[in-house]
C-alpha cells in the first residue's frame, strides 16, 4: 500500500524516536504532549509507539472521540426516537453506547429498527426506497463528518425527500481546545493536531488559539512515521522556546482547509454552544441546523428532549476525555467495564481512549 | 443469565466464550466449554465434532455456506490431530429458496467433501416458514481417525515453541465484510475457505512434533493465539512484520479501521511445534498450494499464568495483542 508502507518504516521510526529521546533528555523535564484525536490515540496503542519513549515523555488523550464527548442528553435523544418508532440509522459506534443498563444493541435485539449505516447516504438511500418508514438518522463527529451530513439534507432538500431527519450531536474541536487551554491543572506542553479535522479547516483556525497561550501545536497524520515526527518537532519547539503550528501532515493538510466542505457546513448548519462530556457548555462548539432546514430537524418535529442520566458509580470517563485522568486509573476499567459490555462510553468507540489502553493491554 | 441473546454472543470473543461455558455446564457436559472430542474406541482414537454455519451473504468471493459446512467441520477434526472421514449434513432452508441455488450449494458441499477426502454419509432437511431462517442454515458433524502418534491440544503449547501460521490471515473475514456490499467498496479480496487435511497430512508424513494446532476462525489469529496462551498458560511472541496479510486485505481494514488480526479465515492452520522443527515443516508446508504463504510468525516466550499475547509492531514498538472483545466496529471519521 503506497502512502501506508513508507509511514510505517519501523527503522525510520526508531531513528526519529531516538532524536526525539535526545531532545527529551536536553529539556530534561517531564514533557506531557495531547494527542486531541482518537484515532492517533488508537494508532499509538496499535503500534505501541509510547515504547519507543522514555519515561519522561507522557502522552495524554484529549476530547477526540465523538461518541465520548457526546454526553448522556444527546443519546437520549437517539433512544427516544428509537422508541418512538422511527427507524435510527447510526454509525456502527452508536450501537453499544450504554444509557441506564441499555444500548441501541439491546433496543434493536427488542425489535426496535436500529440500523448501522456507512454514510448518511446509506440513510438517504434506504428513506428514498422505503417512503412510507420515517428515518431519523445520528449526526455525531467532528469537521469531519458534518460536511457529509449537510450534503445529505441538501440533496434531500433537492429531490424532495421528506421522510429523513437528523438528531445533530455534532461538535467543533478549535472551540474545545480553548476551553482545554484555560483549564489550570492540565499543565499539556504540546499539541498533537488532529489530521482528519485539519484536512476540513486547514490550518488558520488553531493559529489564534496557539499565539494566545504559548504552546507548540503539530497537526499530525495517522501512521507511526508522522506520529513520532510531530513529537519531535514538538519538543524542538519547546528546546528552541517556539509555540507555534507546524503540519508535519502536509500531504493532505492545505492551508485553507477544504473549503468546498466547510462551505457546505456553514451553508446548512450553524454555530451553537454545545455540552461536551468532561468539558461542560462550550460556547459557539456545536452545530444546529439553519432555520430553512428545520423541516429536517428530528429533535423539533419529533419533541425530543435531552434528558441528562446520572453517570454510572465510579465512571471517570469525563475525567478521560479532558485528559485529567488516564483509563487505568478508573476502579471500573478492565473490570466492570470492558468492550464487550462498556459502562462509559470511552470504553465504547474504536477511537474511545479507554477502547484503545484496553486494545494495547495497557 | 435473564437478559436477551445479543449478536456479540455468537462473535467468537468472551462472550460467546461465557455462553458456551454457561450451556455445558448445563449439560453437565464433562469436557466443558470445548467444541470437539476426542475419544477411545477399539482400534485408536477417534474425533467427534460438531458445527452450524450461518453466513450473510450465503455466497462470497472464493466461498460459499456449502464450503464453509464443510472445510468448517473437517478443519476442526484437523485441529484435533485426526484425519476426516465422515460428515453428516443437516440443512434448514428458508421456505422461497431457489431450487437451481440450493443445488449449487449442494454442489459445492459434494465437491468440498471430495477435495478434503470426506465421505457424507448421513443428513435431514428441514424447510421453515418464510423469516423463519434467513435463506439456508447448514450444521454439519463428522468424525475421523486420529493420528496414532499425534498428541495435540490447545493445553499443549510450551515456552520454546515455534508459532507456525499456514499463509495469509483475515482473508475470509474480509472477503464477507466486502461482500455485504454496506461499504460499496470495490476489491479483490477472495476468501481463504480450504481443507486442512492435507496440512496435517504432510507434517505427520514428515514427522514434526506438533504440540497444538488451532484453526484461526471467529475472532481470527489474536483471539486463537489469546485461546492458547491462556489453556496452555505461556506467553506467546509473534512479529507483526512476519505475519502474511495481503494487501488487499490490509487496505480494506485500513480504510474500515478493522485489525486483519481479528479477522476469521477458514482454511489457515496455526501450528506449535518446538523450534528445531519449525524450518523443515516452514519448507515442506511451502510446497502444498494451500500453505504456500506459509510463514514462522513468533514463538512461545515463556510462562505466564494468565496467558498473554505480545505483537513487536512493524513500527519497533511492543504491545500485548489481546482476545477479540465484542464485534469489530467501523469507526466514525
Amino acid at each position: 500500500m503506497r502512502f501506508i508502507q513508507e509511514y510505517r518504516d519501523g527503522e525510520l521510526v526508531r531513528r526519529i524516536a531516538g532524536k526525539a529521546n535526545e531532545l527529551l533528555e536536553r529539556l530534561g523535564r517531564g514533557v506531557k504532549i495531547m494527542e486531541v484525536c482518537g484515532t492517533h490515540t488508537m494508532a499509538i496503542a496499535r503500534h505501541g509507539l509510547k515504547s519507543l519513549f522514555k519515561d519522561s515523555l507522557d502522552l495524554v488523550s484529549g476530547p477526540g472521540c465523538p461518541v465520548c464527548v457526546t454526553p448522556d442528553s444527546g443519546f437520549s435523544m437517539v433512544f427516544q426516537a428509537a422508541e418512538a418508532g422511527k427507524t435510527v440509522a447510526t454509525f456502527g459506534d452508536m450501537m453499544r453506547v450504554p444509557l441506564n443498563g441499555r444500548s441501541l444493541t439491546t433496543l434493536r435485539s427488542e425489535g426496535l429498527d436500529v440500523r448501522v449505516v456507512y454514510s448518511p447516504y446509506d440513510a438517504l438511500r434506504m428513506a428514498e426506497k422505503e417512503p412510507r418508514k420515517e428515518f431519523v438518522m445520528v449526526g455525531i463527529g467532528f469537521e469531519t463528518t458534518s460536511p457529509l451530513f449537510a450534503s445529505t439534507i441538501l440533496q434531500c432538500r433537492s429531490r424532495g425527500i421528506s421522510n429523513l431527519r437528523l438528531i445533530s450531536l455534532f461538535k467543533l474541536i478549535p472551540p474545545a481546545l480553548s476551553k482545554l487551554l484555560e483549564a489550570k491543572d492540565l499543565k499539556i506542553d504540546g499539541l498533537m493536531l488532529p489530521g482528519h479535522v485539519s484536512t476540513i479547516i486547514g490550518v488558520r483556525p488553531y493559529v489564534e488559539i496557539v499565539e494566545k497561550h504559548s504552546i507548540p501545536a503539530v497537526i499530525t497524520g495517522f501512521e507511526p512515521v508522522d506520529i513520532v515526527e510531530s513529537i519531535r518537532m514538538i519538543l524542538k519547539q519547546l528546546v528552541e522556546n517556539r509555540s507555534e503550528v507546524e503540519n508535519e501532515y502536509s500531504r493532505t493538510v492545505r492551508q485553507e482547509g477544504n473549503v468546498k466542505a466547510v462551505r457546505l457546513m456553514r451553508e446548512v448548519f450553524k454555530p451553537v454552544d454545545s455540552e461536551w462530556r468532561g468539558l461542560g457548555l462550550i460556547e459557539g462548539s456545536g452545530l444546529a441546523l439553519r432555520e430553512e432546514f428545520r423541516s429536517f430537524d428530528a429533535v423539533e418535529e419529533y419533541g425530543l428532549k435531552p434528558v441528562e442520566t446520572a453517570k454510572p458509580a465510579g465512571c471517570l470517563c469525563g475525567e478521560v476525555v479532558r485528559g485529567s485522568r488516564k483509563p487505568f486509573e478508573c476502579s471500573l476499567y478492565r473490570k466492570a467495564c470492558r468492550p464487550d459490555n462498556p459502562i462509559g462510553p470511552c470504553m465504547v468507540s474504536s477511537e474511545g481512549t479507554c477502547a484503545a489502553y484496553f486494545y494495547a493491554g495497557m | 443469565m435473564g437478559g436477551r441473546i445479543i449478536l456479540e454472543h455468537g462473535a467468537g470473543g468472551r462472550l460467546m466464550h461465557e455462553l458456551i461455558r454457561e450451556i455445558s455446564s448445563r449439560l453437565k457436559t464433562p469436557s466443558r466449554g470445548v467444541d470437539k472430542a476426542v475419544f477411545k474406541m477399539q482400534g485408536g482414537r477417534v474425533a467427534f465434532t460438531a458445527d452450524s454455519f450461518v453466513m450473510k451473504p450465503p455466497v462470497v468471493k472464493g466461498c460459499d455456506i456449502g464450503m464453509l459446512s464443510v472445510n468448517g467441520t473437517v478443519n476442526d477434526l484437523v485441529t484435533m490431530g485426526a484425519n476426516p472421514k465422515y460428515l453428516s449434513l443437516s440443512l434448514i432452508i428458508e421456505e422461497g429458496l431457489e431450487e437451481d441455488f440450493l443445488m449449487r450449494i449442494i454442489g459445492s458441499i459434494s465437491d468440498a467433501a471430495e477435495r478434503a477426502g470426506v465421505k457424507i454419509v448421513t443428513g435431514d432437511v428441514k424447510v421453515v416458514e418464510k423469516g423463519g431462517c434467513d435463506k439456508i442454515f447448514i450444521n454439519t458433524s463428522g468424525v475421523g481417525r486420529v493420528y496414532s502418534n499425534i498428541r495435540v491440544s490447545t493445553l499443549n503449547a510450551k515456552p520454546g515453541d515455534a508459532v507456525i501460521v499456514t499463509g495469509s490471515v483475515g482473508d475470509h473475514g474480509a472477503a464477507v465484510l466486502a461482500a455485504r456490499g454496506e461499504f460499496q467498496l470495490e476489491t479483490d479480496v477472495s476468501s481463504d475457505c480450504a481443507s486442512l487435511t492435507r496440512i496435517l497430512e504432510t507434517l505427520v508424513r514428515r514427522r514434526i512434533i506438533l504440540h497444538t494446532l488451532i484453526d484461526p476462525t471467529r475472532g481470527g489469529l489474536a483471539t486463537s493465539l489469546n485461546e492458547v496462551a491462556a489453556s496452555s498458560k505461556v506467553e506467546i511472541e509473534v512479529e507483526e512484520e512476519k505475519i502474511p496479510v495481503k494487501e488487499e486485505v490490509s487496505s480494506l481494514c485500513e480504510i474500515l479501521g478493522i485489525d486483519p488480526l481479528y479477522l476469521g479465515c477458514e482454511g489457515r492452520l496455526v501450528i506449535f511445534t518446538p523450534l528445531r522443527y519449525a524450518e523443515e515443516a516452514v519448507k515442506s508446508l511451502r510446497r502444498l498450494e494451500e500453505s504456500k504463504d506459509a510463514c514462522l510468525i513468533g514463538r512461545v516466550s515463556g510462562r505466564s499464568r494468565t496467558g498473554e499475547v505480545r505483537l513487536l509492531t512493524r513500527a519497533g514498538g511492543v504491545r500485548s495483542l489481546p482476545m477479540l472483545h465484542g464485534i469489530p466496529l467501523p469507526r466514525i471519521c
